[in-house]
């Protein structure tokens, strides 16, 4: 699905990914771990098309998408979330998400002008697929709400809803449980276990609640200093010796 | 039940304020007074097309001013130095105004948000110096005189104010009806997510350079648009049509009108234009009363007048159909979410 090689970043003479190759494969849920500063959500930059890497290839279902814009990645099937999301305040949670499946319609100025059979038409499937994602994510009973009215936990199923809007193969989800309570913790472990089990989708996220991480991923890959330490299983990183000296072996969570 | 359209003002208020427009000069105590109004729209439409930019998409665009007097240069020089026609003159300030417009887009849209704002302001300025200095073209600080007025093909004279009022209210209210119909659309929420941030926005699929540029364009059409109907009602325009207050004085009934939404820009341009007109007696010392003025709506409506009005609105009628809908959502919608967290 997507494959990474010999992914490097320079920033100056920082190496932020240096030489990083791996493997994300389809129906899975595969998470990327690492001490603060480790290059994790610079990866995410660099698959994403935010960045553009300094040597190395990105491969998406086979096609080269190492040099392409991140609106142009979206379209190829990559969404993501981000560690916070600004939305329209004023606006319903609904609105809010309908702009989400824009990258699938082709409806220009001219459209607005003369209100086009395919404005309309498009229009009408974007606000489906945003009621479909607020579906999938739980959130219908909020969709006439103002986004400043709902809950922090409510706006991150929203950010999980408006990538779903774009029809996405794969999800980048940036620290999906950062700043929520552990009950609610485990409410997004489930929606992501959802996504890969009803929608197909592949899941790639980074997270630092362990506990979550150990229970939900397929397969784990532990950055350091940029570089990929360790990678595999639950049990198997769990177990690496490299991978406890350098951040597990610290962590308190790692314990629970 | 989600529509955003009937948030934005109740249609019947849409049609008794077109009404109250329409029957204006009837009840005015002088021709004045729909000059006054005139103007008003002029500046109206100017301040929708800041709206579009900086309100929707969220890129503060400074040289707005400058699109003004682009389009009002191009229809004076036009119809007074090179014998052109009001309405052939009308349109190529327009085309006028969105050429400049793609071609200074494309360049300072490259600028992210304190950057960009700053940049345009020097285009801003570079255009008032250009008009200001290139005398051969301009005529400099001299003006532009004998303007043409635009020809109503026989059966009204817009020379007279009346005519001219309902010439200008006639765009306006084609210039609002766009931007009702932009905002509902997916491009106008295809700009709004790009006030919303760019990364979110590119994340999402958007390209954001041709979004932006495109919305910049719509502005300085709108602008141009504005400039030009402004040069064919007073006749005789002069460097200071660039002056950067202009900028500022449409941003300030921008903010009091309510900035992305869209009664906000002629409620606020209204609004001011009249509260200054009535204040002329007082001169110089008007400020001492509208510098308070303008703090006290600041903190009391940060939306404007149109915005903090729609979210009132809205809370009513969250609080009004709370009862009915949350029982139709429990029974949808809570359920899953409780049964997909014990999974």
């Amino acid at each position: 699905m997507l494959k990474v090689e010999h992914l490097t970043k320079m920033f100056g003479g920082l190496a932020a990914v240096n030489d990083v190759s791996v493997e994300f494969e389809t129906g899975k849920i595969n998470a990327i771990i690492g001490p603060n500063g480790a290059g994790k959500s610079t990866f995410f930059n660099l698959i994403s098309g935010m960045h553009e890497p300094t040597s190395g290839r990105i491969l998406l279902d086979g096609v080269d998408v190492t040099t392409l814009p991140s609106d142009k990645v979206a379209r190829l099937g990559v969404g993501r979330t981000f560690q916070t999301t600004n939305l329209f305040e004023q606006a319903t949670v609904l609105d809010n998400l309908i702009v989400g499946h824009r990258l699938r319609t082709r409806s220009g100025l001219w459209d607005v002008l003369i209100n086009s059979k395919r404005l309309q038409r498009e229009e009408k499937s974007a606000r489906d697929k945003a009621m479909e994602a607020l579906e999938f994510v739980g959130l219908t009973h909020v969709a006439g709400q103002f986004i400043a009215d709902i809950t922090q936990e409510e706006r991150k199923r929203v950010a999980f809803a408006l990538a779903l809007a774009t029809d996405p193969k794969i999800v980048l989800l940036d620290e999906p449980a950062a700043g929520v309570n552990p009950e609610e913790t485990v409410g997004f472990a489930a929606l992501m276990r959802k996504m890969v089990d009803e929608k197909g989708l592949t899941v790639c996220l980074i997270e630092h609640k362990m506990d979550m991480i150990m229970s939900l991923a397929d397969k784990i890959m532990v950055l350091d200093h940029g570089e990929k330490i360790a990678e595999g299983t639950p049990e198997e990183v769990r177990n690496n010796p490299v991978v406890i000296e350098a951040y597990l072996g610290g962590d308190e969570d790692a314990a629970a | 039940m989600f529509k955003f359209a009937s948030l934005l003002m109740t249609p019947a208020a849409k049609y008794l304020m077109l009404a109250f427009a329409v029957l204006f000069p009837f009840f005015a105590a002088n021709e004045y007074q729909v000059y006054v109004m005139a103007t008003a729209f002029v500046w109206a439409i100017a301040v929708y097309g800041l709206n579009i930019i900086t309100g929707f998409c969220g890129q503060l665009n400074l040289a707005h001013g400058g699109f003004f007097a682009i389009g009002a240069y191009t229809l004076g020089l036009l119809t007074a130095d090179y014998g052109w026609s009001f309405w052939p003159a009308f349109v190529a300030a327009l085309v006028m105004a969105a050429v400049l417009g793609f071609l200074v887009g494309i360049v300072s849209l490259r600028l992210k948000e304190h950057y960009f704002a700053i940049f345009t302001l020097c285009v801003g300025f570079i255009i008032y110096l250009l008009i200001d200095k290139w005398e051969e073209l301009t005529h400099g600080a001299i003006g532009v005189r004998d303007i043409a007025a635009p020809y109503g093909f026989g059966v009204v004279d817009f020379t007279d104010t009346t005519p001219f009022y309902y010439l200008v209210l006639a765009f306006l209210v084609f210039a609002i009806w766009f931007m009702g119909r932009l905002s509902k659309s997916l491009l106008g929420r295809t700009f709004i997510a790009i006030r919303n941030g760019d990364e979110l926005a590119q994340s999402l699929g958007i390209n954001l350079m041709r979004n932006k540029v495109l919305a910049f364009v719509l502005s300085t059409t709108y602008a141009g648009l504005a400039g030009a109907l402004y040069a064919g009602m007073v006749r005789f325009i002069g460097p200071d049509e660039a002056n950067i207050n202009h900028t500022f004085d449409m941003i300030t009934y921008l903010l009091v009108g309510g900035i992305g939404t869209i009664m906000g820009p002629l409620l606020g341009t209204v609004g001011i234009v009249w509260i200054t007109q009535s204040l002329q007696f007082l001169e110089e010392y008007r400020m001492i009363i509208f510098g308070p003025l303008l703090v006290l709506l600041v903190i009391f409506f940060p939306r404007g007048i149109a915005g903090s009005f729609l979210t009132w609105m809205h809370r009513k009628s969250q609080a009004l159909g709370s009862g009915k809908k949350h029982k139709e959502s429990k029974v949808n919608t809570v359920q899953p979410r409780e049964a997909e967290s014990n999974a």
